[in-house]
């Protein structure tokens, strides 16, 4: 408790702490699903919405009207469940999420589905850079373009995008697959350790360390497989990429080092 | 961090004080310590000058008052001795002031001159431009300003997280483009090879008065602009002239580009209409103007885009 005259300090020049945000508690719940308008909500009072509703109400399909291009929407659930964004998300948005099946009716910002674990997310439109950011795992579909540096440093799952890309693609990427149908900008597949680039349109040029890879029967499989999933048409010519493995210099270390590694 | 804003109406005045204001104030987060305007009105015969005799963070000492009464009425004496005569003087603010001029002579040489007072420093000059900034969000500066009721075809604004200088007046943007009238840009980013641009600058006779890297963007292109390069020119060799990280906006009297830069570091989100082009660095900023949902995307990396209002 704070003494008589003395105050709590707090710094939040930038206005988005909501320490006092509650559960609106304003959807209409009809058995497993629910519905609820977000057009004069803050992202916390969205996100305190969701987690009420899927982790306390037994509801597993929910649409939320109206996101309006806010940030961090959906982040961090991690059940099973169903979610429909009736329009655009901002930055941040379903990031670190595990388990979901989310659709998403518009445009991401940047940093989309951040270290997303598992689960589904289908973005309609375009989104930003650094969509899939330290991906996990899971499928990631984004019917539009995306901006740079989409997949840096994914670790596993699928990244597929119908559109163009920009540059830096699959930076230091090191497990999963990308699936890109148009063209990409510089720098593709930079220092990646592992993992696979399909490009379907012009490549700008190739990051350090990727070189075209060796296409299988696997590979054809794999893409008919996700085209057909989702409902994505009959898939383009594609080109593979992989790790060319010259960064690889393991074998180079100090006898000390390498005792060390090994 | 920063975040800027801009907008260009292709179909005549709207209200883009008003509109400018909650773009910028949906993007406090990416900036609370100072917000600008660059706004674009009417174009006039007359001259608009926006000068400031002191910043806000001018220590209030004794000799305070009675220096602003000095340095003001010694602008107003050097703007008659230059044969501008004064239409409208208005006081925003105890240091801030917006004058309209009867003037046809250099304009160069009117803000020399006026800048050669102690502490004054031109914001803005031309027929169209006016840039407003001071510390504060958006709303705090627009409602002492009284921009809400400014109408004009363009407008870029910025929202200032401080980095590489200090937070006062003089270091927040739009920068306008000395001593080329009605031109302004906004920049988010560093610049890296800064010293060497206002070096080079300099010796051919620019002024500089901030510490503020964005500065330099201004005046460059001005100075390419000068020697006959278009806008989409002068930006695209920008992008081989400057090092660093940028996503920046120029307007002329007629005009917005954006220019972003190699690495694409920097975020921007545009929306294109039949009426209007709009873009920020968050799409909540359009989204602040436009109440529907709309169709967005980023530029690329090495990208520049221009429109004509």
């Amino acid at each position: 408790m704070a003494a008589v005259g003395e105050q709590a300090i707090s710094y939040d020049a930038r206005g988005l702490s909501e320490p006092d945000a509650a559960v609106p508690e304003i959807s209409e719940i009809d058995g497993t699903s629910a519905e609820f308008d977000a057009h004069d909500l803050s992202t916390r009072q969205i996100n305190l919405e969701l987690r009420w509703l899927i982790n306390e109400q037994g509801v597993t399909d929910v649409t939320v009207r109206n996101p309006g291009s806010k940030h961090s929407l959906g982040v961090g659930l991690l059940t099973r469940c169903k979610i429909t964004f009736d329009g655009s998300l901002g930055y941040f948005g379903c990031g670190i999420i595990d388990g979901p099946e989310v659709h998403i009716k518009g445009r991401v910002g940047w940093s989309a589905c951040e270290n997303m674990m598992s689960g589904v997310v289908v973005i309609d439109s375009n989104a930003g850079s650094l969509t899939g950011a330290a991906f996990r795992g899971g499928d990631l579909v984004i019917k539009g373009r995306v901006g740079a540096r989409t997949g840096i440093d994914q670790k596993g799952g699928t990244i597929i995008v119908m559109g163009s890309a920009g540059s830096m693609n699959g930076f230091m990427m090191q497990r999963g697959r990308q699936i890109i149908c148009g063209d990409v900008g510089h720098g593709l597949g930079d220092s990646m350790y592992d993992g696979t680039i399909y490009v379907g349109g012009k490549v700008r040029s190739l990051g350090i360390d990727c070189v075209p890879g060796e296409w299988t029967d696997a590979d054809t499989e794999f893409i008919e497989r996700k085209f057909r999933i989702y409902d994505l048409g009959a898939p383009p010519e594609l080109q593979k990429f992989v790790c060319g493995k010259k960064l690889y210099n393991y074998d180079n270390l100090e006898p000390s080092e390498r005792k060390l590694v090994l | 961090m920063c975040g800027i804003a801009g907008i260009i109406y292709k179909d005549g005045e709207h209200p883009i004080g008003s509109e400018m204001t909650r773009m910028l104030q949906s993007m406090k987060h990416r900036g609370p310590d100072s917000t600008g305007y660059a706004l674009y009105g009417q174009p006039s015969d007359l001259v608009i000058m926006r000068y400031k005799l002191a910043d806000a963070n001018t220590p209030r000492d004794f000799e305070y008052e009675d220096r602003l009464r000095r340095h003001r009425s010694e602008v107003e004496r050097r703007l008659a001795s230059l044969g501008a005569r004064i239409q409208a003087l208005e006081e925003e603010t105890e240091y801030a002031f917006r004058v309209t001029l009867e003037y046809s002579g250099d304009l160069k040489k009117l803000a020399d001159f006026v800048e050669d007072v102690p502490d004054v420093e031109v914001l803005s000059l031309g027929h169209s431009l006016e840039i407003i900034k001071d510390l504060g969000d958006a709303e705090t500066v627009a409602g002492g300003y009284h921009l809400n009721d400014f109408t004009g075809t363009h407008a870029i604004g910025h929202v200032r997280m401080a980095t590489e200088s200090d937070v006062d007046i003089s270091g927040a943007h739009p920068y306008w483009a000395y001593p080329f009238s009605d031109v302004a840009v906004v920049h988010n980013g560093q610049l890296t090879n800064y010293f060497q641009w206002k070096r080079r600058l300099e010796r051919s006779g620019h002024r500089f008065q901030s510490e503020c890297d964005s500065e330099i963007i201004a005046v460059y292109l001005a100075e390419q602009m000068s020697d006959g390069a278009s806008l989409e020119d002068a930006m695209r060799q920008s992008l081989e002239d400057l090092d660093g990280v940028f996503t920046y906006v120029c307007v002329t009297k007629d005009a917005l580009g954006v220019a972003k830069d190699e690495m694409a570091a920097k975020p921007l989100v545009l929306y294109e209409a039949d009426n209007l082009v709009a873009l920020a660095s968050e799409e909540i900023a359009i989204r602040a103007i436009i109440d529907h949902e709309i169709e967005t995307y980023d530029p690329y990396e090495g990208e520049v885009l221009v429109w004509q209002r």
